[in-house]
Parts: C-alpha cells; structure tokens; sequence
C-alpha cells in the first residue's frame, strides 16, 4: 500500500522536460490561474476555436485550389450545368474540389460557415466588452487589438469570398473596384495598383490568395497571441457580485476546470462547425458561374459582415452626388456610403475607451465589469451604433425582404433611409431611459425590499403589504458601482480675474460630460437604506440589515466579500478559488 | 450510284437540287415551327365555345372583341401561346388591381383554357402553345442553358431561379414550381414586366436548354439543404440562428454548470 509508486512515463517525460527548461512553474502559475465564470466569456472562446477550425479546413483547400486566372475549359462529370463552359483556373479548380476530391465540399462548407461564425462570434464579443465597460483601464491597447483583428477578419473574409472567381464575388470585387476609384485624386491609381491592370486583370486572384493564405492569417494568429496574453496578464474581468472587487478575481483555476471546459467547448464547436458543413449549403458557385463581367443575378450580396457597407450603397441617394469639378469627377455617392460610413463606425470604435476615460475623469484600474444600465449613455450609444449597422444591413437585403413579404422595394429603401437617421437616435434616447429606470428599480429594491404580496392589517387598522428585504448578494449587487458625475472644471479666471488659459478646452469636454453623466441615478448608500429601515417599526425588516455586506458599509474590507463569495479554497485545486490581482 | 454520277452533269441537275433543297428546307421548318400545326387542328367549335367564355369571363376588362380598354392590353395577336400562360397558371382572370397578376389556382380546367387560347389565336396571328417535344428538358443541354439563363434572366430571376424584387413592388416569381411550358411560354410572350425573348433572340433549342437547366436546379443542391438557394443572405441568417444559436446555447451551458 504504502510502497512507492513507480513513476509513470508520462510523470518521466515531464519530469525530463522540466529539468532542461523548468516549465514546472510556468504550468504550475498558468494551471492555478483562476478565471471567472459566465456564458458571455464564451464568445472570444467561440471566434477563437472557429479560427482553428477554418485553418484546419483552409490547409485542406489549399492542398486542391489552384489560383490562376488561366483561361480552361471545365471538364468534370458534374454538374452538368458546367459542362464545356469556359473558365478561370480557380473557378475550376474549386468545382473539381467540391465534386472529385473526396471530403472536398463538406471541407469547403465547414470553411465558409466557420468564416461567417468566426466574425459573427467576434461582433458578439465586441458588444459583451462594449456594454460591460471591459476596454476600461488597463485594457484598452487589448481593445485596440481586438479591433484591428476585426478588420483583418473581415478582410480575411472579403478575400476569401472572392477567391473562387464566380460571378457573385466578382460582382463584390467590382463594387470594391468602384469604391476604390472613389477615392479623390489616387482612387484610379489605387485601383490599378490593387488589380495590376484594369479591372479584372488577371492579377487580382493570386494576389488575394496571398493575402488570404499567408499575409492576414499570419498577422492574425501574432494578434491573436498578443490578445491572450494580455488577457492572461491583465486576469480577466468578472461580473460584480458579492466577493468581487477590482484587487481579486473570483472564479475557477484553469487546471482542471477550465481546461476541461474548453476542450469540451473546442470538440462542440467543431461539431457544430461540420454539422452545418455536412447539412446546408453554402456558396455553391456552380449556381453563380464563373466569374464574367456582364451578368449580375438578383440576391447578389456579399456575406452578413460586409452587408452594412452594401446596404448603406443601396441607400444613398445617387442623382445629385457626383460633383465633376474642374473635369474631374467626384463620386460622393460611392465616397460616402463605402468609404465614409465605415470610417466613422471604426473611428467610434477606435477612439472610444480613450473618449470615455476622458469625459469621466477616469484613471482607475477597472476588473469588475459594469452592469449596462449603469451606464446609460454608453449603452444607448452602443445600441444605436447597433441600430444603424442593422438598418444599413437590412437595407442590403431589400430586394429579398421585398420578395419575401410582398413589399415595395422603394418603398422599404425610402423607410431604410428615414429610419438610418431617426432609429438610433430615437434607439438612444428609449435606451437611456430604460436603463435609468432599470436603476431607479434597483435603488428602489434595495431600499424596500421585495414585494412580498402579503397583506398585514394592524391593530389600529392600517393596512401594509409586507416587503421582504433583499439578501446581502442581491444588495451587493446593486450598489457596488458609483455612478460618475460631469467633469468639474477650475473657473474661467483666476482670483485676480485673469483669463485661464485652457479653459475653453475644458468647457468644451465638460458639456460632453454632462451630456454623459447628467441624467445620473446614485446607487442606495448605507445612509439612505438605514433611513428606510427605521422609518416605522411595522416594516418587519430585521434587525440583520442586508447591508451590512454591501460594498457601502464593508467597502472594500475584505470580510464582508469574503462571506458573501464563492469559498476561498486553500490548496483544493478543483474547488473555486479567489486570487489577489 | 454509278447510273446517278453520270447524270450528274444532266442540265435539270440544278434544278431537281433546287427542288430538294426547298423541299428540306420546307419539312425542316415544318418540324422547328410546329405553332400553326396546333393552331389548325382546332375546331370552329373550340373557338365558338371559347368565344362564349372570353365574353363571359374577360370581356369586361379586354373589351367585347378583345381589342382591349384603357389601361387593359388588346389580345389581338398575343397569340394562343399567352392565353395558355395566363389562364393555366392562374393569372387571368385577374382578381384584383395590384402591381402585377399573381399565379394562382386556375379557374379554368385544360378543355376551357384551350377553348379560350384557339378563340385568341383566332382573332390574329401569333406565338402557339409549344408542342411536349420543344419543351422536353431531357432534350436540352443545361450547360447551355446555365449560360443563357445567366446573361438574360438570372439578373430578376436568381441565378437557379429563386425570384427577385422588381420596382414598385413587382417582382420575378420563383421558378421552382413553374411548368416546363409555362416557362417556355413566357419567355415567348413576356408577361407582365418580363421581355419577350423571340425564336430569333432565343432559338426554340436554346430555351429548351434553358428549361433544361431550370429543371436540373430542381434536384436540389448536393451540399445539403440549400436554405432557399437565395445566396448570402440566407446564409448570414442561418449562421446567426443556427450557428451561433446551438453555439451559445453551449456556452451558457457550459457556463451555467459552475455558478
């Protein structure tokens, strides 16, 4: 029983490893590193294992795609409908991979639909970082790297998409032509640049397999490492909670919780992946043809990520605005939905934790997240943001809604084109007050209670229904946050009545400030809930009042969280831990 | 063959070629433009019965004679060919006022429709219904077809021939459920917003080719269920619903285990 065990080849080869590069500690740090727990921090973990799944499905294609423009004439056994046509090499050789090498369409399907899901878990992640308020201090260089990855996904994607040379990515590549020549004064250099002769030239295919096989992917994998290690570096963030402040994190050790999840996650993700591969079609360019200048099919779109700079296209008005000035001619019908449009919706996003920090006067660390309604102007900014993506992607697809719902197609782009300005505002503002009412409710909870739906009738009469006092995790909750309040500024002049230099910068972002932070609900403070408590004897709340947790009167002690917490667990690896930051 | 040769320089040579050339040219154009051979088999008694329907059932809108109203086509030499499409896919009569007559179950069986197509060819000249052989998708090439259909259709049609939006809330109706002679039909005739295609524009073999290649696409797509076949869009749409549906149902899954 108590001989000693031999060690096991795997303890041997450890144990070999170690000697020579003490990665012992490493694998020690990085195995009790404890990570907090909650679905949305799935998101990043969905883009990232869908990245795996496209290289690995993309290393297949690669194995059969052929990218040449090279004239051929196709000569497969199916489908019949591309019998003896002429064709590109890639068209081709995307035909062939699809119906004569084996696997080689369920590989392509699991490609493409990894694509659109890679992205549209990235957005995802995006909006959970946004409204939580995860870009704040010390994270906001990882939000610019998770930006820049964004962009290179939906290059990635535009690349990838137009690689097969059909007629529907041909089509999306002479738009981008278009877009190009848009530009003032380079746009047509840019444009033979891009397709080394005019369009299409016979360039553009290699040079985008380039792009898509080895440029992009290769800077996206470094960012992709430098997003994690930041993440692994700065301790992910947590929801608040009773426990949870910004010097710990509460939540789980990597080894053996999470790992275990995320290769579960890993292996569901697959499955998904190659589920939708094997069972729906997607990108069958057989339907479209190869790529020729002249057709154009009704229900060309490009994919859902790239669908709001189409859309923004199909609204802009075209008569009116194309300026030839000096014989030159500027097309600001093109300019400006596809080159300005995007550019403001990125600058917002770019610029947004530097403006936010800024307007509130922030130069705190920040791990726990903000719950969204305790920020109303950044919630309602985000989902009008939201709103007019959304408006600019439906406008896209306005000939399928009007097929689909037997509608005008003029009709829905004049609605669109309203509905582009007036939605986000009027999305902004419903947004707001929504959540200073969610916080009003909260404040109102935390200082009554719950309604418990009993009615008690006293001696003299009175009628009271009962409230049941909220327990000290809900409290916490609640009033963990502070709400920010407008910049205050020194005064336009000094004692001596001097005119500060400076000052009207100030005033400038105090207005923005105010705009932000006016309209403010505080959280219930220690005060006010012992107030509410005694102000009759007939409420029936104990004497144990909640909030002796609360992060008001326990602060930022460390009993009060400790109680209300997940257990700190001393050497238990598998248990839930806490970790100073 | 020897007694032929030698007769070959015969001086009415040139004529009996002439004589058989006209003759080939005569039956070959008989075979290719078989429209009047229908049209003639019709009895005066289809067209009295046609007639009699026409002014119960269309009059009102296309005038007594069929010379049409305001706003209202004249049918004089639309030929038996339109009368067949509109009234056996449902459109005519027309129901109501809208942006265009939409397909819907016929009112009229195949005896009165025929009835009412040998009235309107009656009345002028015009395209005849295609005959089973001139609409035989196994006849055609779908290669061809896919080429055809791609430069003249696919742009209101889809490219497989899902439909599309028109202005003004008109659009080109799927083409999954339309008959093979439907199909040649309008593109003979052009309804409504569509353009004729004629036999010069498109050979009658070349919009078999294409009928031929409308039917293949029925066969589904062999990458699975092909989501409507509308493009991108629907597949943007799945991959949210589907995708990253079961996708962070797992994670709230996954997360729900622990907290």
């Amino acid at each position: 029983m108590a001989t000693k065990q031999r060690p096991s080849a795997v303890g041997k080869a450890a144990d070999y490893l170690d000697q020579r590069t003490t990665i012992g500690v490493l694998v020690k740090e990085l195995a009790r590193k404890v990570f907090p727990d909650h679905w949305s921090f799935m998101l990043g973990e969905i883009a990232l294992f869908s990245f795996v799944v496209l290289i690995a499905s993309g290393f297949f294609l690669t194995m059969f795609f052929e990218p040449s423009m090279a004239l051929v004439r196709f000569e497969g056994d199916y489908p019949p409908s591309m019998q003896g046509q002429l064709m590109s090499a890639a068209f081709s050789s995307t035909v062939d991979m699809s119906f004569e090498v084996r696997g080689g369409l369920l590989m392509r399907q699991i490609h493409h639909w990894s694509a659109l899901i890679f992205i549209g878990s990235i957005v995802l992640h995006m909006f959970r970082i946004f409204f939580t308020g995860a870009f704040r201090k010390p994270r906001e260089i990882n939000w610019l790297v998770g930006l820049t990855m964004l962009i290179l996904a939906l290059a990635a994607g535009f690349t990838g998409y137009s690689l097969p040379d059909d007629v529907l990515s041909g089509n999306g590549l002479r738009i981008i032509d278009g877009v190009v020549k848009s530009i003032p004064v380079i746009g047509s250099y840019m444009s033979f640049l891009v397709f080394g002769s005019e369009f299409p030239g016979s360039h553009i295919i290699p040079r985008l397999f380039t792009l898509h096989i080895f440029v992009i992917p290769g800077i996206l994998i470094a960012l992709i490492a430098l997003h994690l290690f930041l993440m692994v570096l700065q301790k992910h963030t947590q929801y608040p909670g009773g426990g949870r402040t910004d010097k710990n994190v509460v939540g789980y050790p990597a080894l053996p919780v999470y790992v275990a999840k995320m290769t579960g996650n890993f292996f569901i993700i697959a499955g998904v992946l190659t589920l939708m591969g094997g069972t729906m079609a997607i990108n069958n360019i057989w339907n479209y043809g190869p790529y020729d200048p002249a057709p154009v099919s009704a229900g060309t779109q490009p994919d859902w990520y790239i669908l709001f700079v189409d859309g923004a296209l199909r609204l802009m008005p075209g008569p009116g605005w194309e300026w030839v000035i000096g014989g030159y001619t500027l097309s600001m019908n093109i300019l400006i939905p596809a080159v300005v449009v995007p550019g403001i919706l990125f600058t917002i996003l770019f610029a947004w934790p530097f403006l936010e920090a800024r307007v509130t006067g922030d130069h705190r660390e920040h791990h726990v997240l903000d719950r969204p309604r305790n920020r109303p102007v950044r919630t309602g900014i985000g989902v009008a943001l939201f709103v007019a993506f959304l408006v600019c992607a439906l406008a896209a697809t306005n000939d399928i809604i009007a097929t689909h719902f037997s509608l005008s197609i003029f009709a829905i782009t004049w609605v669109l084109r309203v509905l582009l300005f007036v939605g986000p505002v009027f999305a902004f503002f419903v947004t707001k007050r929504v959540c200073l009412g969610l916080q009003r409710k909260d404040r109102e909870l935390v200082l009554h209670g719950h309604e418990s739906g009993r009615i008690v009738r006293f001696a003299n009469g009175e009628y009271v229904e009962v409230h049941t006092p909220l327990d000290p995790q809900e409290v916490w909750l609640r009033t963990q946050h502070t709400s920010p309040r407008p910049l205050e500024i020194r005064p336009a002049t000094d004692a001596r009545g001097v005119r500060r230099q400076g000052y009207r910068s100030d005033r400038r972002w105090q207005r923005l400030s105010e705009f932000f932070y006016e309209d403010r609900v505080e959280p219930a403070r220690p005060a006010e809930l012992a107030a509410a408590h005694s102000h009759g004897e007939h409420d029936e709340i104990e004497a144990r009042t909640p909030a002796a947790v609360g992060p008001g009167t326990a602060g930022q002690g460390t009993s009060g969280p400790r109680t209300a917490g997940p257990r700190t667990s001393g050497e238990g690896a598998a248990g839930p831990g806490e970790e100073p930051r | 063959m020897k007694a032929l040769a030698a007769r070959r320089h015969h001086r009415l040579a040139p004529v009996v070629l002439l004589l058989l050339a006209l003759l080939t040219t005569g039956g070959v154009y008989a075979a290719l433009a078989p429209s009047t051979a229908k049209a003639e088999t019709v009895s005066t008694a289809d067209i009295e019965t046609g007639k009699k329907l026409f002014q119960a059932n269309c009059a009102t809108c296309h005038g007594a004679n069929a010379e049409g109203t305001d706003g209202v086509p004249s049918l004089v030499g639309v030929g038996a060919a339109a009368v067949d499409f509109q009234v056996s896919t449902g459109r005519m009569p027309m129901q109501m006022n809208g942006p265009q007559a939409e397909a819907k179950p016929p009112q009229f069986d195949a005896e009165q429709t025929a009835a009412l197509a040998a009235y309107v060819a009656s009345l002028g000249a015009g395209p005849a219904i295609p005959t089973d052989e001139q609409v035989d998708p196994t006849q055609g090439d779908p290669s061809n077809g896919m080429a055809l259909f791609r430069t003249n259709c696919a742009m209101c049609h889809n490219a497989v021939g899902a439909g599309g939006a028109l202005s003004e809330g008109k659009f080109a109706p799927a083409l999954w459920e339309t008959s093979e002679r439907n199909i040649y039909q309008a593109m003979l005739t052009g309804p409504q917003s569509m353009p004729v295609f004629n036999d010069a524009n498109i050979t009658p073999d070349e919009k078999r080719d294409i009928v031929s290649f409308l039917v293949e696409q029925r066969e589904g797509s062999a990458g699975g269920n092909a989501l409507g076949a509308l493009g991108p869009v629907s597949e943007g749409l799945w991959a949210f619903v589907i995708g990253l549906g079961l996708l962070i149902g797992a994670a709230v899954w996954i997360g729900a285990k622990s907290s």
